[in-house]
């Protein structure tokens, strides 16, 4: 490999032909620059989707309420559903493999916050203490809503870190203090952050017992949330069915109804999202991998008109006691050096537009829907690396044998 | 010693058979001086070729020395040619992009022999056929003469056997070819064998033994005379 005559030959050919080496290396250059902008851009794609679960727990399963669409021992159709607490007590009791449970009751309208003479609206959301697994939320000071907030129905409240930085004077603790809802008086026992965004970080925790007394006293529930034990996708997929068939049992619908209820399960659409991307990713290389061999294809040729200059020279080596072999060596060693000089120039200016892209909008704070931190991994690399020099050497092998070919009384005819 | 026994050699082309040796038996002797003479086909590349290794005949049997020559594969031929064979040519036959010394140097290339050590060869040959300062220049800077010189350095570098010259005068002026033929004595003089193809009669006087092909047949001295 390292022999400076052979170098010398492959250098001296490149010499003596810029324009058309270079053309060969671009066409390379742009097989692997597109490959690893293709991927980057693939990975953002994906990024930005799973980007957007990660505040829920990727094994929850969300139900809600609808309207039955099938009449059923003897009701009609269009009875509207209803949970109450007694759903949230089958659930937690009856059904098998569910392990974090929480409901939700829905406050309706604004809710303005009064802490001192400020007042502010913010969002409400009033729940079970589980829900902390459910939405990833990440307590940064005091607690959680608990059990005992639930059974004594207290008007406890926790608070996203935004509503503190903006009620409080900074450095002051929220914990103990009491903030006023709508009214009534809730003291703070917890701070909160949510890597969900701005909007996560805006809202105020309550007991769902104590907002379900306040608002005359329902025991309505409005939306159910839980995650499986087993977080596979057959773990989750048995857990639905259990959930629709209890529900139907209580509710007295037909468990094939799929309008009485909605059933959202994040683990069968994360794993929908997984197999779109993983097609698309199959698709990005079967592109990037088309314009590569586009310019193998191009370097092949290129080496057939070049074996066939050299056909003179490559028969007088032969006369005076090249063998086959070193002849076939030298044409593989150039069309390796210029593929693989292309390449890695080409996976070096991917990698730059790629990340030259995420640190921009990292930098500038950009957010872009379906765009998010682009990246190319390094398994990716080094199969571009492989495709690379195995690319070359099939670039240079039928243009290696045609010279082996050559026989020097045939070359060294005028 | 070279020996050649009934060697015959046919080309086919289409579908016709051309026989092109006849039944060549020839001997040469080690640090003769033979010239080959023949109008053109009548055989004398070829036979030049198949001494040459680089073609292959039909039957009979070439003898290198203690070396049969027969059925070999391009690798072993190659290998034959680096080390007991020297080829110059009408065209020279020098790589353009390569400078004198590089030039001569390149069989040893073959035997891998470090570059220092062929730089030091070579302009030992080159001082041998007296361009030695001419080492640096490439062949397309250099005369025709002076190309041949070169290439004759080239032959000689892996002190060869035999050197084949095929029409080594056909490119040159008068003058420069007898200066060619004169470097050819002076080797053939150390002892190298030295076989020339040539088609012209003063060329070929300057030679030990002259060897008449004629229809793929070497034609006896008996008959040439009579001819004459």
């Amino acid at each position: 490999m390292f022999d400076y005559d052979k170098w010398q030959e492959i250098f001296d050919t490149i010499r003596r032909h810029k324009l058309r080496t270079f053309l060969t290396a671009l066409s390379v250059w742009w097989g692997i620059f597109m490959l690893v902008v293709l991927l980057g851009a693939g990975s953002g794609l994906r990024n930005s989707f799973e980007h957007n679960f990660r505040d829920d727990a990727l094994n929850s399963i969300w139900v809600y309420t609808g309207q039955t669409s099938i009449a059923y021992e003897g009701l009609p159709a269009g009875r509207y559903m209803r949970f109450t607490n007694d759903d949230y007590d089958m659930l937690r009791n009856e059904v098998e493999g569910v392990d974090k449970l929480t409901g939700r009751y829905y406050l309706t309208g604004e809710y303005v916050v009064n802490y001192g003479n400020q007042s502010l609206s913010f969002d409400v959301r009033t729940v079970h203490p589980d829900h902390l697994y459910l939405e990833n939320t990440i307590m940064t000071h005091g607690r959680f809503i608990n059990q005992k907030d639930i059974d004594e129905i207290r008007k406890v409240c926790v608070l996203g870190d935004i509503i503190v930085e903006e009620l409080f004077k900074e450095g002051q603790s929220p914990l103990g203090e009491y903030v006023q809802v709508k009214g009534v008086d809730y003291q703070v026992v917890g701070v909160f952050t949510d890597e969900g965004g701005e909007n996560e970080r805006r809202r105020i925790y309550l007991p769902i017992t104590t907002a379900q007394r306040i608002d005359s006293g329902s025991e309505r529930v409005h939306q159910l949330m839980l995650t499986v034990t087993d977080p596979t996708i057959e773990g989750s997929k048995a857990v639905e069915e259990r959930v629709r068939q209890q529900m139907a049992r209580l509710h007295q619908f037909d468990p094939a109804d799929d309008q009485a209820i909605y059933i959202r399960n994040n683990m069968r659409e994360y794993q929908q999202f997984q197999t779109v991307f993983n097609m698309i990713d199959g698709f990005l290389w079967f592109v990037g991998i088309g314009s590569i061999i586009a310019g193998v294809i191009g370097v092949s040729n290129i080496m057939l008109i070049i074996v066939k200059e050299r056909t003179k020279e490559i028969g007088v080596r032969k006369a005076i006691g090249a063998t086959p072999r070193s002849i076939i060596g030298m044409i593989l060693l150039e069309s390796v050096f210029l593929t693989g000089l292309a390449g890695y120039v080409g996976l070096l200016s991917g990698f730059g537009l790629v990340y030259g892209i995420n640190s921009f909008m990292v930098a500038n704070n950009i957010e872009v829907e379906f765009f998010y931190n682009p990246e190319v991994s390094f398994g990716a690399v080094l199969i571009a690396l492989f495709i690379l020099v195995l690319s070359g050497a099939l670039a240079g092998l039928i243009p290696a044998l045609q010279a082996a070919r050559i026989q020097p009384i045939e070359a060294m005819k005028h | 010693m070279i020996k050649l026994e009934n060697i015959r050699k046919s080309y086919t082309t289409g579908f016709n058979t051309l026989e092109v040796l006849k039944g060549i038996d020839l001997e040469i002797r080690d640090g003769e001086f033979v010239s080959i003479m023949g109008s053109s086909g009548s055989g004398k590349s070829t036979l030049l070729n198949i001494l040459g290794i680089l073609d292959n005949y039909d039957s009979g049997n070439y003898y290198l020395g203690d070396i049969l020559v027969k059925n070999l594969s391009q690798t072993q031929a190659a290998k034959l040619r680096n080390q007991h064979l020297g080829f110059v040519f009408q065209s020279f036959n020098l790589l353009t992009f390569k400078s004198a010394w590089e030039n001569v140097a390149l069989p040893l290339y073959y035997q891998k022999i470090p570059r220092n050590e062929r730089k030091d060869r070579a302009l030992k040959y080159l001082e041998r056929v007296g361009l030695l300062e001419w080492a640096d220049h490439l062949p397309t800077q250099l005369s025709g003469g002076q190309q041949q010189r070169v290439a004759i350095a080239r032959s000689l570098i892996t002190q060869p056997r035999m050197i084949l010259a095929d029409e080594p005068t056909g490119a040159l002026d008068s003058t420069t070819s007898h200066s060619i033929m004169k470097l050819f004595t002076d080797v053939n003089a150390e002892g190298i064998t030295v076989v020339c193809v040539t088609h012209e009669h003063d060329i070929a006087e300057m030679t030990q033994r002259i060897i008449y092909l004629k229809d793929g047949m070497i034609e006896p001295e008996s008959q040439r005379a009579d001819a004459n």
